[in-house]
């Protein structure tokens, strides 16, 4: 029997607020231990939450985008569960009534995009952390009460691959709008999976196992994979899969049941007595719908529809700020030169940037002069090799293009006049080697072409140089 | 009669008395009579002491007064007060200090209030005689054989024998008007969001409110208006403005108010009340009111709908005491005992509570049970809904009956529904108050309940002070 | 008359993370049975299309700026917790990821 695999992810993402989900006190990553903490965030008694307004902003910018049904009003619930990093022992999460239903994540995957369709993202607030030593653990709240959206897709995902495809979407998409930071090494995005596998083309779902603390896209991809074999061996073997809860373990790369008396859990979900419906206006959700920008798949789309390579066009789309940059260059630069742009950007620019430890955003360069750059490079006044030397000394000085070609004299000669003049000289100067060409060995070519570009410093136009030599060469 | 909150004010201010005699006076009542009543839980005299001097020297150095300067007032353990032990009558909290005032304790700070000491109350506020606290039972000032009402007992005991000017309770089923009612002096349940909930120790969320406890309905007022009004730090604290209740406190002239008379409040009313109850219609009546009949079928499903919904809210409220981060901790040779054994420190109520409401939230039990019981709280909701069109506000009685003998009321049952006149006006998140109106045969205090609109506290304490100005009640201090 | 089990009685004690002594959970089974007996009035009231109430008043939930206020010294964070070590609060080993 060949089998195959259904996923479902839930993701979660911390939103990027100053403060925390339930109370003021700060959110920052690497405090020292429970520096962070205020009375709601130690569950102190009668400490009470109040929601923040910018997570809700940033929560709802998120729905939108990926076209969620928002709820006019929806609800927090208390999830009850005793762990030491949840202080109250319950989390403030919401139930049957959240922000989003529905909507859909366009994944980009290879040259295409495809959609993977999302049951719902919903507010809530982190756990703190805590540390194994031995006989004790330790705990530290600084991250309790951070404000996640948990986003959670349909059991819709086919393959470890395109598992990890919708998590490099969704951390784009949330970089994309400002929404999360999303560093995963800092835990700004989590994912649990559900992976069951059943007989290729069935209908009904498999028995389900809950994969936790999977924190990055290789180890989404690993822990999958790993699970689907778990469950293939398990079936093939004439056994069953048990519904439990597997904790993945990065360094042994394997995954170990949690099962223990602890676990036989009832959330005991109800409406947060302390917080009231969370009620949005139709304006507010219009307002939020407007101020959407271009989204990373619709411009991937853009890009290759405009002559990009799908590497070139998941690149740029990668960061919001590249893709903004290539837009305002590529803008300013002739139409048919986009691609050069590109070139420009994703090679020399980027490479400078990454040796410089910057951002694009920080880029000495501005779009405009990349693209005045490139037009300079399609028109033939500069060659390739100039072309770098003033991108070198742009990107040094901050200098507009037009202005280094004119300090340094940069000008390519393609006057076939003055270059005419250029070459009669270097003949002039070696008339063996001209003897010896014209005797038959034509391999010298080169020497010439290396003389005269030795004699320009290098501003010989190649093309013109070659011609314009043979004609003296070959001409007996 | 002893000088109540107003009086001391006014006091301060012309310079009759100064805030640090009111404060040492006060601990003399306190030394003599509560090593008998058991009304406070702790006292701090040295920074009650330190408080009272700087209002003291403001006065001296002609700097303005808060409207409170130099009162002392008592606070109910459940109310967290900065520096000032705190235990919410548990021994789950033993020894913690909390580091933050709740806010009606900094709006009486800042007003000029003196805190002298925290008083006793049932465990987390569950229980209707103080007798839950784990520390000491409190009794009545009128009859030591008989509790004070609870939970917030050592409140109106305190109030009643003078151990302060007034006090700050909660009331989450009856809990400020029931041992008002008990103890002989005035208690207002605010509407619902009327005073910020941060700082009070939660039992049953949705129903918990902090209002005042004095000897007369314009100390009560006063309380009130300086703790009302929104704190963003509670949710759902309401933005409404604080109206003046000192003038409303002041009229009592209440001609034209139609007061109704829920007939299930009145059906099985202990002949013991039943005049005093009168007397408080008939004062109505005399100061311009119309009674009329009003019904309130619903009332009893209150205290089935009660038992579900308190309980449930407080299994998640009291799920925090775990002893990680604060209050006791069990020895425990693995993490589960840690909590088990450490919450086995809850008292027995506390315990029955949490198993009750851990039991209606479970999965598969939580529609017929917490969701019912919040249906039939919108049928007791519509209930009072209907009544307004015929009536501005209702009077009953705030109990069935006085106060009752220690370990009188034996089961759990008997001891829920001595709540049952009080329970519903939580359910609806009304404002209520309960003022002396007489006392029975025994000498025993009796209690008039008034309930009003949503935040409409100026017409019950308009009627409260109707009430208190012509039943002539004395009160023991 | 309902009459919860021992077991269930023990299933909910875990759930809420209490240890009832012996006689404690005799009693409470006793209690709680009478108890949720007279829950019973609630199952009799038609309550179809009555929406339930969850709140007190019926606003909606305010919003907080996100300004961010001073946190809790880290001292009086710690100060009333049982154990401690390295400003860190200890408890008995956890296992792994249990939620």
């Amino acid at each position: 029997m060949t089998w195959e695999a259904v996923i479902g992810l839930e993701v979660h993402v911390q939103l990027a607020t100053r403060t925390k989900a339930f109370s003021p006190s700060a959110v920052a990553f690497g405090a020292p231990p429970n520096s962070l903490v205020d009375p709601t965030v130690l569950g102190l008694p009668g400490a009470l939450p109040s929601y923040n307004a910018r997570a809700l902003e940033l929560a709802l910018r998120l729905g939108v985008a990926v076209g969620s049904r928002i709820r006019r009003t929806s609800r927090f619930a208390r999830k009850h569960y005793f762990y030491p990093d949840q202080p109250k022992n319950y989390q403030i999460s919401q139930y049957d009534e959240p922000l989003c239903d529905g909507g859909a994540v366009d994944v980009i995957a290879g040259g295409g995009v495809h959609r993977v369709t999302l049951t719902r993202i919903h507010l809530e607030e982190d756990a703190g952390k805590s540390m194994h030593v031995g006989a004790v653990s330790h705990v530290d709240l600084d991250r309790a009460g951070v404000p996640l959206v948990e986003v959670v897709t349909e059991p819709c995902i086919a393959s470890a691959d395109d598992a990890a495809e919708f998590m490099r979407s969704l951390h784009r998409l949330v970089r994309w709008l400002d929404v999360s930071e999303a560093d995963m090494e800092k835990g700004q995005m989590r994912c649990d999976a559900n992976v069951s596998i059943r007989p290729r083309g069935a209908r009904e779902l498999g028995t389900r196992t809950e994969l936790k603390n999977i924190n990055s896209f290789r180890f989404v991809q690993h822990a999958i994979e790993h699970e689907i074999l778990r469950q293939t061996r398990i079936v093939d073997g004439g056994g069953r899969v048990a519904r439990e809860t597997r904790l993945w373990d990065a360094q042994l790369g394997q995954s170990a049941s949690l099962r223990s008396k602890e676990e036989a859990n009832d959330y005991r979900y109800f409406p947060d007595p302390d917080l009231p419906l969370l009620v949005l206006t139709d304006a507010a959700v219009d307002a939020a719908t407007r101020a959407l920008p271009e989204l990373p798949h619709a411009r991937f789309v853009r890009y290759l529809a405009a002559g990009a390579t799908a590497d070139e066009a998941r690149t740029l789309v990668g960061d919001r700020a590249l893709a903004d940059y290539y837009d305002a260059a590529a803008a300013a630069a002739p139409a048919r030169a986009a691609k050069l742009c590109a070139n420009w950007l994703l090679s020399e620019l980027l490479g400078a940037l990454h040796a410089d430890g910057c951002d694009i955003a920080d880029s000495p360069l501005p779009p405009a002069s990349l693209a005045a750059l490139v037009a300079l490079v399609d028109d033939g006044t500069l060659s390739g090799k100039l072309a770098k030397e003033m991108f070198a000394d742009a990107y040094r000085t901050g200098d507009a293009p037009g202005a280094i070609v004119e300090k340094r004299g940069l000008r390519q000669i393609s006057d076939p006049g003055e270059l005419g003049a250029v070459i009669d000289r270097v003949l002039a100067a070696n008339r063996t080697q001209v003897d010896t060409y014209r005797a038959g060995k034509t391999q010298l070519f080169g020497f010439f072409v290396g003389a005269v570009m030795k004699e320009t410093t290098g501003r010989a136009n190649p093309a013109l140089a070659s011609e314009l030599l043979r004609a003296r060469l070959d001409a007996k | 009669m002893a000088r109540g909150v107003l009086d001391i004010a006014r006091g301060v201010a012309a310079g009759e008395t100064t805030a640090t005699a009111e404060v040492d006076a006060c601990y003399a009542r306190i030394a003599a009579r509560d090593g008998e009543l058991g009304a406070y839980l702790a006292v701090d005299a040295d920074a009650a002491r330190a408080a009272a001097a700087a209002v003291d020297r403001a006065r001296a150095a002609g700097q303005p007064l808060g409207p409170l300067a130099g009162v002392p007032i008592s606070i109910k353990d459940n109310i967290v007060t900065r520096g000032l032990a705190t235990t919410a009558g548990s021994k789950m909290l033993a020894g913690w200090i909390p580091p933050y005032d709740a806010h009606a304790v900094a709006r009486l700070r800042a007003a000029g209030a003196i805190v002298v000491g925290k008083t006793n109350c049932d465990e987390f506020g569950m229980g209707s005689s103080t007798e839950t606290s784990a520390f000491h039972p409190t009794r009545n000032p009128w009859d030591a054989t008989r509790v004070p009402g609870g939970s917030s007992g050592g409140s109106a005991a305190a109030v009643a024998a003078d151990l302060c000017a007034g006090s700050l309770g909660t009331d989450t089923g009856g809990s400020i008007r029931q041992p008002a009612a008990l103890c002989g002096v005035v208690g207002i349940k605010p509407t619902y969001g009327r005073v910020s909930r941060y700082g009070a120790i939660a039992y049953a969320s949705s129903l918990d409110q902090i209002g005042p406890l004095a000897r007369s309905v314009a100390d009560a007022a006063a309380l009130l208006e300086v703790i009302a009004g929104r704190d963003p730090r509670d949710a759902t604290s309401l933005a409404a403005d604080v109206p003046d209740l000192a003038d409303a406190a002041r009229a009592t002239d209440v001609r034209g108010l139609r007061v109704g008379l829920p007939r299930e409040y009145f059906a099985e009313l202990d002949p013991h009340c039943r005049g005093a109850l009168d007397a408080a219609i008939a004062a109505l009546r005399d100061a311009g009111a119309t009674a009329v009949d009003v019904s309130l079928p619903h009332t009893h499903l209150a205290i089935p709908a009660y038992y579900v919904i308190a309980p449930a809210e407080a299994s998640s409220n009291l799920a925090r005491y775990d002893g990680v981060r604060y209050g006791v901790r069990a020895d425990a040779r693995d993490l589960l005992e840690l909590y088990t054994r450490t919450r086995a420190g809850f008292g027995t109520e506390v315990k029955r509570r949490i198993m009750l409401g851990t039991y209606a939230l479970r999965s598969g039990y939580y529609d017929a049970f917490y969701k019912k019981a919040q249906q039939v709280r919108t049928l007791i909701a519509r209930d009072f809904e209907a009544a307004w069109a015929s009536c501005d506000l209702l009077l009953a009685p705030t109990t069935p009956g006085p106060a009752w003998r220690f370990g009188e009321r034996a089961t759990p049952l008997d001891m829920y529904r001595a709540d049952i006149y009080t329970l519903s006006c939580n359910l609806a998140g009304l404002p209520g108050a309960s003022v002396p109106c007489g006392l029975t045969s025994q000498r025993l205090p009796i209690g008039a309940q008034l309930i009003g609109q949503p935040l409409d506290e100026p017409t019950v304490i308009r009627a409260a002070a109707a009430v208190e100005a012509r039943v002539g009640f004395r009160g023991l201090a | 008359m309902t009459t919860l089990s021992r077991e269930e009685v023990e299933a909910i004690a875990l759930l809420a993370r209490l240890h009832l002594e012996r006689d404690e959970a005799e009693r409470m089974q006793a209690e709680l049975g009478a108890i949720v007996d007279y829950f019973g009035a609630l199952a009799g009231v038609a309550c179809d299309g009555v929406e339930p109430m969850t709140h007190a008043v019926p606003a909606a939930v305010p919003l907080r700026a996100d300004e961010p206020e001073p946190s809790l010294a880290v001292a009086d964070v710690l100060r009333g917790a049982p154990a401690v070590r390295d400003d860190l609060f200890v408890v008995p080993a956890i296992i792994p990821g249990g939620d």
